[in-house]
Formats: C-alpha cells, sequence, structure tokens
C-alpha cells in the first residue's frame, strides 16, 4: 500500500485522536500488565510508567524478588565480580514510579478476554499486554540432558543458583581435569556468551589448575567475535582449548550424566564438569499466549514490536523474532523503549517516533583486555535489519583493550539504571 | 468485553496501516525472489548453498564480509588477489559494483561476465546472494542485510526544531550507556552540557572526526533535527 505524505498524515493524526479517546472517556486508567522483570520487561514497564506521569496504571508480573543479570554473570564465574553485584531488585520500580509487582508466575493469558491468570489463582485485566519471558530450553536438543539434570550439568544460562553451581565446579575440578561445554545452536540468547564464558572458566584454571582442559563442543560452523576470541585464547591460554566444530562431530553429541561422559560422535569423553547450553526458544509463557510461531519465537511488527499474532500484545527480547538484532539485554532494552513508547501512544495519544534499535555486546577474554561488537538497526516493513556494525580489531593494544573493558564497566552501571531505576 | 476488544485491534491495525510504508528508514536490499532467478546467469560457474563446492568460479556462501581472493587453495586471479592483499571486503557496494563491471573493478579478473548494468536487478540478486552469509541476529558484526535511507518523517514530529520531547525518546537509547544521573565511570557522562558544544559533538562523531566507534555509529544515524532535539532534551535536564 502506497500513502503519499499528506494521506499519511491524515491517518496518523486520525487514529492519534481516535487512540487518545480510552483514555479521556474512560473511567479507569489505561492498564498495561508487563509479563518478565529483566531487561526487556522492566525496561519496558519503566518507560511506560515514567513517561505517562501516573497515566497509565503498570503492573509488572515476576515471581522473583531480585533479579540476577545474565549480563556480566560470566565475569562473576571469572572471578571479577561478585554474585551480589549481579542483583537487582524492584524497589524502584515500586516505589519511584508506582509499578505494582505482582511477586508470581503468570500462568496463563485469554486474548479475547484481555486478561492474564496468575499461578496464585489471580486474575489481571489488560489493555496492552507485554510478554518478555526471556528464553526457555528446547526438550530433547542434547539428548540425555534435560532440566531434571541441570544440578550435575549445569546451564548456567539463566543467571541465579545455576551460575553459582557452576562456578563452584569449576573452582572443584581436580588437578588437571576437563571442563566441557556443548555450545548452542543459533538462535540463542547472547551470541557471544559461550565463548566468554570460556574465557573466563580458562582465566580461573589459569590460576588454581594449569593443567586443566577446555572441551568446546560446538554444531556451529562460526560466532560472533571468533578471530578476537581465537586470538585472545592463542594468547593468554594456549594449549587449553580445544574447540570440535561440525566438521568433526559436534552436531553429534550425547551427554550422560550419571557417568559424567560426553559422546562426541560416537567417541567418548570423560569429563569433570559439563555445562550444557541447549536450544533455545521463547519463554514458555509466550508459547501459552498463542503468539509464537513453529520455530517457537514470536514473531512482531519491526516498527513497534506488537506481535503479529495480537497487535494488543508485545513481545520484546530474546522471546521476540524480530529479525536481525541478537538476543541480548542490550537489544531487550532498545526493542523494549520502542515498545513502550507505541504503548503509550496507542493508549494517551502521546506522539509516536520512528523506532531505532541498537545493540552493543562486550566480552572479557582476559584481564583487562576487553573487546566489543555492535550494530544499529532499522525497522523495515519486513524486518528489524542491520544497517550498520562495528568490531574490535585483532592486534589492538593494551590501553585499547583496558579501554574497552572499563567500558563495558559504565555500560553495565548504566543500562541496569536504565531497566531499573 | 468481545466488542471492546474488537475496537482495540481496529485501532491497532490503524495504527500498523499510518505506520506502513512512510515510516521506513531502511530499506531491503532487493527481492531475492528474483534474484535466484537472476542467479542462474551465475550458476554455470559458482555454487551457492548448503552443499555448495568451489567449480570454475569459488563458492559463494558466506561472501558478504569476506576479503577479495581469500579462498585458500582457490586459483583466483593476480589482479583480485592484489585487490585483496589492498584489503578489499566484499560488501554491499563492492559487490555491487563488482556486478555491474567486473573489469572496470578489477582489471585481470578472470570473471568472464559482462556485467549486469540495471541496478534494480543487480539488487534482487545481491538480496539472493545475502541469504547465504552470516545473519546478523547471530553474528552481529555480519554485514548489513539492509540499506539505511533517509528517513522521511512528518512534519508534525520533526517541525519544531530542537522539540525536548522528541529529545526524550532520542535519548532513552543514550541512557543505555550514559546514566542519567550524571555517573561518570568507564562511560563520560553527558548531561547539563552546553547545547552548542553538543550539537558540536555529535556532529564530529558523524564526520568520524572524533574517533570512538561506537559513538561515530550512534551520532552516524542521527539527522540534524536529532541532534538539535537531543541537545535541547539535555538542555532541559536539571540538576
Amino acid at each position: 500500500m502506497i500513502l503519499n505524505r499528506r494521506g499519511f498524515i491524515g491517518t496518523l493524526a486520525a487514529s492519534g485522536a481516535v487512540l487518545a479517546a480510552p483514555a479521556v472517556l474512560g473511567q479507569t486508567k489505561p492498564r498495561v500488565v508487563v509479563i518478565g522483570g529483566g531487561a526487556g520487561g522492566a525496561t519496558c514497564a519503566r518507560y511506560i510508567a515514567k513517561d505517562s506521569d501516573g497515566a497509565i496504571d503498570v503492573t509488572l508480573v515476576e515471581p522473583a524478588e531480585v533479579y540476577y543479570t545474565c549480563f556480566f554473570s560470566n565475569l562473576y564465574i571469572g572471578g571479577f565480580r561478585d554474585f551480589e553485584s549481579l542483583a537487582h531488585r524492584y524497589d524502584k520500580l515500586t516505589g519511584d514510579y508506582g509499578i505494582t509487582h505482582a511477586r508470581d508466575m503468570a500462568a496463563g493469558v485469554d486474548r479475547n478476554a484481555m486478561t492474564v491468570t496468575l499461578a496464585g489463582g489471580e486474575t489481571l485485566s489488560y489493555d496492552r499486554l507485554v510478554i518478555a519471558p526471556g528464553i526457555d530450553f528446547v526438550d530433547g536438543s542434547v539428548p540425555g540432558w534435560d532440566l531434571s539434570k541441570a544440578e550435575i550439568m549445569p546451564h548456567a544460562y539463566k543467571a541465579g543458583p545455576q551460575t553459582q553451581l557452576l562456578k563452584a565446579q569449576v573452582e572443584a575440578m581436580p588437578e588437571g581435569g576437563t571442563f566441557c561445554m556443548i555450545a548452542p545452536p543459533n538462535p540463542y540468547r547472547c551470541p557471544p556468551g559461550p565463548y566468554e564464558r570460556i574465557s573466563m572458566v580458562a582465566h580461573v584454571l589459569k590460576e588454581r589448575n594449569p593443567t586443566a582442559k577446555i572441551l568446546l563442543v560446538d554444531p556451529k560452523e562460526k560466532f560472533s567475535k571468533q578471530g578476537l576470541f581465537e586470538e585472545g585464547w592463542q594468547k593468554h591460554y594456549s594449549g587449553m582449548i580445544e574447540r570440535i566444530g561440525p566438521d568433526f562431530g559436534a552436531t553429534n553429541v550425547e551427554v550422560r550424566p550419571d557417568t559424567m561422559e560426553v559422546v562426541i560422535d560416537g567417541e567418548v569423553e570423560k569429563v569433570d564438569v559439563c555445562n550444557v547450553i541447549p536450544a533455545q526458544r521463547a519463554g514458555e509463557i509466550a508459547a501459552a499466549a498463542g503468539v509464537t510461531d513453529d520455530k517457537g519465537w514470536a514473531p512482531v511488527n519491526p516498527h513497534s514490536m506488537a506481535t503479529h499474532a495480537d497487535p494488543n500484545v508485545y513481545v520484546m527480547g530474546d522471546a521476540s523474532a524480530q529479525g536481525d538484532m541478537p538476543k541480548s539485554g542490550f537489544s531487550a532494552n532498545s526493542q523494549a523503549k520502542v515498545a513502550a513508547m507505541n504503548i503509550r501512544s496507542e493508549l494517551t495519544g502521546s506522539k509516536a517516533f520512528p523506532a531505532k534499535y541498537s545493540n552493543t555486546c562486550w566480552s572479557l577474554i582476559e584481564t583487562d583486555d576487553g573487546v566489543k561488537v555492535g550494530a544499529s538497526y532499522e525497522a523495515t516493513d519486513e524486518k528489524i535489519a542491520s544497517v550498520d556494525s562495528f568490531v574490535s580489531q585483532t592486534g589492538e593494544d593494551a590501553d585499547l583493550r583496558k579501554a574497552t573493558y572499563e567500558e563495558s564497566l559504565g555500560w553495565y552501571a548504566g543500562i541496569t539504571a536504565d531497566i531499573f531505576g | 468485553m468481545a466488542g471492546r476488544g474488537d475496537i482495540h485491534l481496529a485501532l491497532g491495525l490503524a495504527l500498523l496501516v499510518a505506520w506502513g510504508g512512510s515510516q521506513v528508514s531502511a530499506s531491503e536490499i532487493g527481492d531475492a525472489g528474483k534474484g535466484a532467478e537472476i542467479w542462474g546467469e551465475c550458476s554455470g560457474c559458482h555454487q551457492i548453498g548448503p552443499e555448495a563446492k568451489d567449480a570454475i568460479g569459488p563458492k559463494l556462501n558466506g561472501i558478504f564480509g569476506r576479503k577479495a581472493a581469500s579462498i585458500e587453495a582457490f586459483p583466483y586471479s593476480r589482479s583480485l588477489e592484489r585487490a585483496g592483499r589492498d584489503g578489499l571486503i566484499w560488501t554491499l557496494e563492492t559487490l555491487d559494483a563488482y556486478i555491474e563491471n567486473p573489469r572496470t573493478f578489477a582489471s585481470g579478473t578472470r570473471m568472464s561476465y559482462r556485467g549486469l548494468k540495471d541496478a534494480g536487478k543487480r539488487a534482487d540478486l545481491l538480496a539472493f546472494l545475502r541469504d547465504f552469509s552470516d545473519k546478523p541476529r547471530d553474528i552481529p558484526e555480519a554485514e548489513p542485510t539492509a540499506r539505511r535511507t533517509l528517513p522521511e518523517l512528518p512534519p508534525e514530529v520533526l517541525a519544531l526544531k530542537g522539540d525536548p520531547e522528541f529529545g526524550e525518546y532520542l535519548a532513552s537509547e543514550c541512557q543505555t550507556c550514559h546514566q542519567a544521573s550524571g555517573a561518570d565511570e568507564g562511560i563520560p557522562a553527558i548531561t547539563l552540557w552546553p547545547e552548542e558544544d553538543f550539537v558540536l559533538a555529535m556532529h564530529a562523531y558523524k564526520q568520524k572526526l572524533r574517533p570512538h566507534p561506537v559513538m561515530q555509529m550512534m551520532a552516524g544515524r542521527l539527522t540534524e533535527e536529532e541532534i538539535a532535539a537531543l541537545a535541547a532534551y539535555f538542555g532541559t535536564l536539571e540538576e
């Protein structure tokens, strides 16, 4: 469909006027329910509450009292941060922004009735629903492993006790033992995450257990920042890390948690720690709400983050299928602001501007050796499309790498303040 | 309740229609489906796809972002090897120029192809080829999949030069890294800057005079109106 500028303005003005109607005429404030208190959900809740100045009633459905960020959790494993530094609470969102924190799991969504049912039985009605549940794992993607085995072979891909468990296991490895990671297939949360984790585990083992080995079993041919990681591994952890790619059977892997064995293309390897990062899909509540596709992710309108399935339901962050943006906390935060702006516009008639998206991912390879990759994105009618990107270069000098690491610390402080207030 | 839902649905659709087509500030490379038909002109020498191998020409999986003449063991022309040593990377722009006329671009190339003069057909072919290279979703540094176009914004959105409300929205992108509180560790504070200094700095990043890659990228996409709006917004922040 082609609209000329005059026609477009008319449509926008008219829809703006009508859209403003619910708040003007309605007896009650418009209600937004946000499921999930991570980088996507908490940002979206905060921006809607902050920018609507109390004109919209916002409820955040999140069972946890304390949220641990997945980003920077590798640095905790490496000993560069303490566990408490990953912890964030919702008291500013409730106290400073008037957001209601419903401390419960969302059990179901009725999109016809426009209600969310909580595990405790309470029902919340909404005018707009935000679903930002992050990821869940695909059952059976690593034969021999399921969630019940995560206490033996942790995934540590949702930050919290799993991260603590993996760190403790690495530190307790026998001298000269083997750490194994089963890396996930695309698409998954945080493209450089598994490789930063390998670097952090290597950092710990180099100091505590220098004859230990790291076995990285990776079903993908290539990965993000590969040249930078491989250069760093060679430089800092020479001879310690072995990567087995798809050419050597990494797509045919089975684990045996009871005997701590990994079977790679028929070869049995005895390992001491096994970090299984399975294939991923949108958090279960997105599927339960009926907004996901056959690949398990929720397709969204690239201009607004509203789902294709239901324009009253928005999905952002890892759970969304939007095109080119990697699944990261930065992306979720960026998408949440676009969604918040559009939701406010629909409910109160505030101005909506064209979507802008960006992402940067920093990774730490060794002490003061930080690298980054980033891109900017624009919405086309098909998808959120990458239009520009940059990445740290191999051979950069130590001062620049140190500055990049320090920049990442500044970013962490910035984004967590932007998410949690 | 159902009736209310219908109204919401209708409003949602109205908004979608309003956005569609007019707010796009990037365009798809081309039509990959049509490009697949044009590929017939290439497939005599080149292979592409999961089973592709080097043939008369090198396989074209992963061509985007690859250095020219970089498949080891493939017998490239000296001309193309020299271009690779000089740092030629295959991107949307360089591939477009090469396909338009291989010989003007790399004079001794062995690719015996007369060139494709029609820019639209080249765009379709490039869209087809792009689908066989790295996905930015998985490898964020991968080559772009769309062309940025200058945004055509409705005047009442942008008419106000230095609209602080627009600036407030734009500033939300800055605040992912730069703290609203003015904290200054690792990443500098940007609050309470004189407007003029702010505008100067953004333009210096935009022109890549100031060296930081993240800021060059962020400022590079800002229009003059957007920089003015940001400056106006940051100017309104109180201590």
